[in-house]
């Protein structure tokens, strides 16, 4: 796996899709690829109370990424350096095979490129000592990027407070 | 060589403050501005979608005249100095013939608003108006009938509430990205947050109360709220005994008002209403009854919105941490805040309002907003006098006021439609001259004073040339003004410069706000002392709650309750909101947040939808009394019986906005124009519609 992790704080979620225009907007995507995905499951009724789900989709940046394994061109590549699962798009001829390959639609098409298009967590970003676009503009701040050990124990501090006995 | 240049957002109207990475004359990146506590960074979806906006074809790129039909979508292109000549000759020879308050201008309320009402004033037309009576006229004038202040003068302390009560304000998707911020962090820190609304919103799914209430049934629940806590003595005496004026006319008045004789009215339990005020009681005052933002859904609005204001100051939560406050100005600290245009020695108009605002007609809505769905009754009966042109600057009247068929039909009556837009709305494609005005982006703007605990001014900042042949509002303005003689108003040629005017005498430079786009007056949060400190601007001086405003005009503080129509067997109360992804009716047509929200669907309940034979997804037609048109059904258990639901600001009729053209309906078709007379919002909720498969 790549050596950074990005954790959805789902609890401060609020489904409003801003990272997913974030992340279009700075890779300049046309309309139909979309790197990053918030899915919405629900409402429905837990208990006396309505909830839902909204779930954050990038790429998992596999440690032996199917989607790799599958390119017959090489496009899609693993960087030696941190692991970030990205597509080299000279190299990309547009057959697909990874779309097919990944459990979880991470691959996207672009058909104004006729290419695939995917998340690399902004690489270019993360050179420059920045987060990825996702979790910079996030509105709520529950997108957390770093490395795993610098990401704030938020569900555990939550929990806890939730659970606290004063004895 | 990339450059960061500080700004405000203006995707909607909250005007949140953004950093703009440019490279090369391109944006290359907008985020929110990591100077302020509560952006750090952050965007909405809208404020992430700018440089969609700015790179858009679709976008107004130069002057147009109409040549076919209004509405035939028949243009040519213009120059400015043509556009601008043919404006103010017409506005000259219509002056001329008919007054000059026969001109209207309407806008979204901005930062140039002071260029627009100077515009009027020279013009010797009494016809501002903003939109802002459209979403919360009522809210304001129930805010002056008990305090003496505007609502655009009171704040909450979301972030240190511990109980937040919600009537409907859906502040996890009308996001405005601090109070959204404020809020998670209250609600991390232990608050409670209670939502009541006849629809389940996002806002709904993360509240640790929530209640399907009967559309149209919030005061019922208001005055038995306030029933309880009187009867069991559960406010915060001394300051009601400091501050309050007219307890015991309250008293008197809820006391029919039980949570028994309410639970049929709202279909809440009565226990719950009691349990409710028993537990909010306890964290009283860092408690906050949301007064709203939008307050626009029925004719008795004003009381709607007054029964919040007073459970807030039964709780004592006026001027507390966690509680309302009142925003600060410059002058308590005795500084000076920006100057506006509107403080030169202008002519007064000479005649009252097209909507009456004012006369004892109309007394009590803001003047300075004026009444916008007055607009198609003033020019349809020429009352009070005949109304010939009408300028719409980023407002479009055709899916903003109720009832788009009457609105139509009034426009068909003037000579003239100006509009000032960013895109083909529904009005420039309806006006006889399109001024195309250059996007946040590629302009600076006036001065925002930024009023609040703190004291601050923010600075819209051009950040990149226009892309296309564009100007700012205040300078087309300006140049039509020139043509029409009245050029002395507007002393300034660039918006630099009209910004070093409004700056003058305030002790801040243009280049004070070069570092992180605003300046702070105080870095201390100013707090009234609130056992004798607080300044009201009513009469007494206190919280009338017995109001001389409301009295003094001929209406009663309290008028016995009087339950709303429910709709026939086969009808539905139409309600209508917001998204995250959409402002109002001006976004439909950006490509990425199309692509996310593309339509509006129409929200019906699944008993109700299973009688009618209809079926999620199915296409359903829409029929109230003054209009009808088509949609998609969305089938769920989240939504009241009573109650369909749809977002506002789909069906746009433009032709050239392709993207969002005829795409779902727009709400405006359906609602009829009706208002609360008394505080001024048009009651957006008060229209019964029938559903059929299509």
């Amino acid at each position: 796996m790549s050596v950074y992790y990005l954790f959805q704080d789902a609890g401060k979620c609020i489904g409003c899709h801003s990272c997913e225009v974030a992340c279009k907007s700075n890779k300049g995507l046309p309309v139909g690829p979309r790197l990053c995905q918030v899915i919405t499951v629900g409402p429905k009724m837990v208990g006396d109370l309505p909830r839902a789900a909204y779930t954050f989709m990038p790429c998992f940046h596999c440690e032996n990424p199917w989607c790799v394994a599958a390119c017959p061109t090489g496009a899609m590549q693993k960087r030696e350096k941190d692991g970030i699962v990205f597509v080299e798009e000279s190299l990309c001829v547009g057959c697909k095979s990874c779309m097919s390959a990944c459990p979880w639609g991470a691959p996207q098409w672009s058909a104004e490129a006729r290419k695939v298009v995917k998340c690399d967590y902004c690489k270019d970003r993360v050179d420059d000592g920045l987060k990825p676009a996702c979790a910079t503009v996030c509105t709520s701040h529950c997108l957390h990027f770093g490395k795993p050990e610098e990401i704030p124990p938020v569900r555990r501090e939550r929990y806890a407070k939730a659970m606290a006995i004063f004895e | 060589m990339k450059k960061d240049v500080y700004s405000l957002c203006f995707m909607c109207s909250v005007r949140c403050p953004i950093k703009v990475t440019t490279e090369n004359g391109q944006v290359r990146w907008i985020e929110g501005s990591p100077h302020v506590p509560g952006i750090e960074g952050s965007l909405c979806p809208r404020g992430a979608a700018g440089i969609a906006l700015l790179n858009d074809s679709e976008r107004l790129q130069t002057p147009l005249l109409r040549t076919g039909s209004r509405g035939s979508g028949s243009w040519r292109e213009a120059s400015w100095d043509e556009a601008l000549d043919f404006v103010a000759d017409k506005l000259k020879a219509i002056i001329a013939e008919h007054g000059a308050y026969s001109v209207l201008l309407g806008e979204r309320t901005n930062l140039s608003t002071h260029v627009s009402k100077t515009f009027m004033r020279a013009i010797q037309s009494p016809n501002h108006f903003t939109h802002d009576a459209l979403c919360k006229g009522s809210v304001n004038t129930a805010c002056r009938s008990l305090f003496g202040h505007t609502d655009a003068q009171i704040g909450t302390d979301l972030k240190n509430s511990k109980h937040i009560i919600l009537y409907g304000r859906n502040l996890f998707e009308a996001i405005e990205v601090k109070a959204v911020n404020a809020l998670l962090e209250a609600m991390e820190k232990g608050a409670k947050v209670t939502y009541i609304d006849p629809r389940v919103s996002v806002t709904a799914t993360k509240a640790d109360r929530y209640w399907m209430i009967r559309p149209g049934a919030d005061l019922a629940l208001n005055y038995a709220l306030i029933h309880v806590i009187l009867k069991e003595r559960l406010y915060d005496a001394a300051f009601v005994d400091r501050w309050v004026l007219g307890l015991a006319r309250l008293e008197d008045f809820v006391r029919p008002y039980t949570p028994e004789w309410a639970e049929a009215e709202t279909g809440i339990p009565a226990e719950e209403m009691v349990a409710l005020v028993r537990e909010v009681s306890r964290d009283k005052p860092a408690v906050i009854f949301h007064m709203g933002y939008r307050g626009a859904s029925y004719t008795n609005e004003i009381y709607l919105r007054r029964s919040i204001l007073m459970l807030n100051t039964l709780m004592g939560s006026i001027e507390a941490q966690g509680g309302l406050f009142f925003k600060k100005g410059p002058g308590e600290v005795g500084r000076k805040a920006a100057r506006k245009l509107t403080e030169q020695d202008l002519p007064k108009p000479a005649m009252p309002r097209f909507d009456k605002v004012g006369t004892a007609e109309f007394p009590l809505p803001d003047a300075n907003h004026g009444v916008a769905q007055m607009l198609p009754h003033a020019i349809l009966n020429e009352d009070p006098y005949p109304i010939k042109a009408f300028i719409a600057n980023r407002f479009d009247p055709l899916m903003s006021i109720p009832d788009s068929n009457l609105t139509r039909q009034a426009l068909d009556k003037l000579e003239l439609i100006v509009s000032i837009d960013i895109n083909f709305s529904d009005i420039a494609w309806y006006a006889d001259v399109v001024l195309p005005e250059s996007i946040y982006l590629e302009r600076t703007d006036c001065v925002q004073q930024a009023d609040g605990l703190k004291p601050q001014m923010f600075l819209r900042s051009q950040a990149v040339a226009p892309r296309y042949d564009t100007k700012p509002a205040s300078i087309i303005l300006k140049r039509i003004a020139e043509r029409m003689g009245i050029g002395k108003y507007f002393p300034f040629e660039t918006m630099e410069e009209l910004v070093e005017w409004q700056l003058e005498g305030t002790g801040f430079t243009v280049e004070d706000f070069a570092a992180k786009g605003f300046v702070s007056y105080t870095n201390q949060q100013i707090f009234w002392e609130r056992k004798e400190g607080l300044k009201f601007k009513t009469p007494s001086g206190k919280i009338e709650f017995v109001s001389s405003l409301l009295e003094g005009a001929g209406f009663a503080s309290f008028p016995p309750y009087e339950p709303l129509p429910r709709p026939a067997e086969e009808n539905f109360r139409l309600t209508v909101g917001r998204c995250a992804i959409h402002t109002h009716v001006s976004t439909q047509n950006n490509p990425y947040l199309k692509e996310i929200t593309p339509e509006n669907v129409l929200w019906i309940n699944s008993t109700r939808a299973a009688q009618l034979g209809i079926s999620n997804g199915m296409r359903v037609e829409v029929t109230s009394p003054r209009g009808a048109g088509f949609i998609r059904a969305f089938v769920t258990d989240y939504i009241h019986p009573d109650a369909v639901f749809m977002l506002h600001g789909f069906g746009h009729d433009a032709r050239m906005a392709t993207r969002c053209f005829h795409q779902g309906l727009s709400d405006s078709v359906l609602a009829a124009n009706i208002s609360d007379r008394i505080g001024g919002s048009p009651a957006l909720h008060d229209t019964f519609v029938s559903v059929k498969a299509a």
